[in-house]
């Protein structure tokens, strides 16, 4: 709890401005942004990144910083290796050449597991066993308490968690009753539960409808509002669009595009449709509180 | 009903089904979850070997059993994560082996004979010695502590392997842990209701459960009442009938899943039809009906 709020004090200021700043800025006036700890270091640094599967190189060399504070998409057609990218940032696929820093730590020596929370891609395969939407969710509070019995402040973060997305009515029902989107919304309440600086989600809007579209997205504003970090793996920018800082397009394994997000179409690109930074003026972005609660 | 209890034998052969009953239950719920339900069977074929390696060099099978099968399942678990395309094959190599190394030294062993392994293999009431109860139920406490104790960690890895490793928590121990407590369940089990028929009281008992119950506590809680109350009926039944155990209580426990999956499947009914009830008054479209009917009335 305590080192949230230094995080959310020391992200507010300069730290946000800085995450915000365009690609290829330097580092150096990162450096003075004042965040307790290591304020230097980005939570995702990857250079020249390669990883092949069964044989077959998906990562080419690929380059992906995330700077503190930043919201960044990562796009791209199937098979352009963006989930393997993101999979290797999280340990799950090895990288055969390159290197990657979290938090300013190369990964190899990387610990601090509770400053990072991710979502995997949701699969449709039902576990064997029933669990409820607690229980899964209380799995995500390991990240910070691994061993021992869970205290008051656990219970009470993964029901802040639970509220968060709007599940907390559903905390006793198991989870195998639940549709593809309140699914979804329990495995992001599950990262959350860790209260995690970084933010890691493979594909989070796939097969989600669009009341839980809404609530995603408000939660994930209200997770920047804080100050947190976020990788996203997405297909299309869709509603998430407003949030995002900076876009990295792969295509075969390489990157081809990073910087705005590309162009949108279709009722973002309609005139008199204002493009507002969430960040910028908060009351800009009509946020549909009914749909938080 | 009581005077059962008079016998010194069936004393021990109670307090073992307990210890079994609990036991197998309490480890099979991790395994089915992993979607692994025949792990148990496979190390039971690979104990027998180290039943047999008890018989041959003089050692109490219970501690030789443990420790081959404990290997076994630790190979087992190697298979598994770097044996992704042939690891089928490497598995039914494992089982296999198991099996005929177990029935080679045992006709090599001077003591042992065939009739040695049918006890092993399908249970013996008869057969609990004073140290079986010992060695069962020191090994018993450390499956309960593991189940038990490491519930929350092994029902991370479990349901959800790689978001586990991103919370930090040491998946491979904990899967390796997983690994020899299973293995210890399985020499737990083996003197009540038999190697070949250790798997069916893990994965029985968890099916059963789960026809009835939402969350993974609950599953977790009916299972091990599951599993008691097979195991300590279908041992009594075999002392007044003189069958082997095993057999009596995988057939009690499948009963006793039929039974709960007869009552639980209207209960199920239910409740679905409650939740889309429920769904149903939350739209919205009622309201906006109701009033355009009111305006509608009122122009």
């Amino acid at each position: 709890m305590k080192a949230e709020e230094t995080r959310e004090s020391g992200v507010t200021g300069e730290s946000r401005v800085a995450g915000k700043s365009v690609a290829g800025e330097s580092g150096a006036a990162r450096e003075e942004s004042g965040v307790a700890g290591d304020p230097a270091a980005d939570p995702i640094s990857l250079r020249g990144a390669t990883a092949t599967l069964g044989g077959r190189p998906v990562l080419r060399g690929i380059d992906l910083t995330v700077r503190r504070g930043e919201v960044v998409a990562l796009l791209g057609a199937n098979g352009s290796g963006k989930s393997t990218a993101v999979r290797s940032i999280v340990g799950q696929v090895p990288l055969s050449g390159g290197e990657l820093t979290l938090f300013g730590t190369p990964r190899r020596r990387f610990r601090d597991w509770a400053r990072i929370g991710y979502v995997p891609q949701r699969t449709t395969a039902a576990s064997g066993v029933p669990a409820t939407v607690r229980e899964v969710v209380s799995a995500g509070r390991l990240a910070r308490r691994r061993f021992g019995p869970p205290r008051k402040a656990d219970r009470a973060a993964v029901q802040r968690a639970l509220e968060l997305v709007g599940m907390a009515d559903r905390a006793r029902d198991p989870v195998s009753a639940l549709s593809g989107g309140q699914h979804q919304r329990v495995l992001i309440a599950r990262a959350l539960a860790g209260e995690p600086e970084l933010l890691i989600m493979d594909e989070p809007m796939a097969g989600v409808d669009l009341t839980s579209q809404e609530i995603l997205a408000g939660t994930l504003r209200e997770q920047v509002a804080g100050g947190a970090t976020v990788l996203l793996v997405l297909h299309e920018l869709g509603p998430l669009e407003p949030l995002i800082d900076r876009a990295v397009v792969l295509r075969d394994g390489c990157v081809v595009h990073d910087g705005p997000p590309p162009k949108a179409v279709g009722q973002h690109a309609l005139p008199g449709h204002d493009h507002v930074h969430p960040h910028a003026a908060p009351d800009a972005e009509p946020i549909r509180t009914g749909l938080l609660t | 009903m009581l005077e059962i209890l008079d016998y010194a034998f069936m004393q021990r052969a109670l307090l073992a089904a307990v210890l079994v009953g609990i036991t197998a239950p309490a480890v099979g719920i991790y395994l089915v979850q992993r979607r692994q339900a025949i792990m148990g069977d496979g190390i039971g074929h690979v104990a027998l070997t180290g039943v047999a390696l008890g018989f041959l060099t003089g050692t109490n099978p219970v501690w030789t059993a443990v420790l081959v099968s404990a290997l076994g399942a630790i190979l087992m678990e190697l298979i598994r994560w770097y044996g992704k395309t042939r690891g089928d094959l490497a598995l039914a190599m494992l089982f296999y082996g198991g099996m005929a190394g177990g029935v080679l030294l045992i006709n090599l062993s001077p003591t042992g004979s065939n009739a040695n392994l049918t006890t092993y293999l399908f249970g013996s009431i008869t057969t609990v010695s004073p140290q079986d109860v010992v060695a069962i139920s020191l090994l018993a406490a450390f499956v309960v502590v593991t189940t038990l104790g490491l519930r929350r960690q092994l029902f991370a890895v479990c349901q959800d392997e790689e978001f586990a490793r991103v919370t930090g928590l040491p998946v491979r121990t904990l899967n390796l842990l997983l690994a020899i407590t299973a293995a210890v369940t399985v020499t737990v089990a083996m003197r009540v209701v038999g190697l070949l028929l250790v798997s069916a009281l893990m994965v029985v008992p968890v099916a059963a459960a789960q026809q009835a119950t939402r969350g993974f506590a609950m599953t977790l809680a009916l299972a091990i009442t599951i599993g008691v109350v097979v195991t300590l009926s279908g041992t009594v039944f075999s002392f007044y009938r003189n069958v082997p155990p095993g057999a009596s209580i995988v057939v009690l426990a499948i009963g006793v899943f039929a039974l709960i999956t007869a009552l639980a499947a209207p209960l199920a009914k239910r409740r679905a039809g409650r939740v889309a009830a429920a769904e149903e008054r939350c739209t919205l479209r009622d309201d906006v009906l109701v009033q355009s009917t009111a305006r509608s009335a009122r122009s």
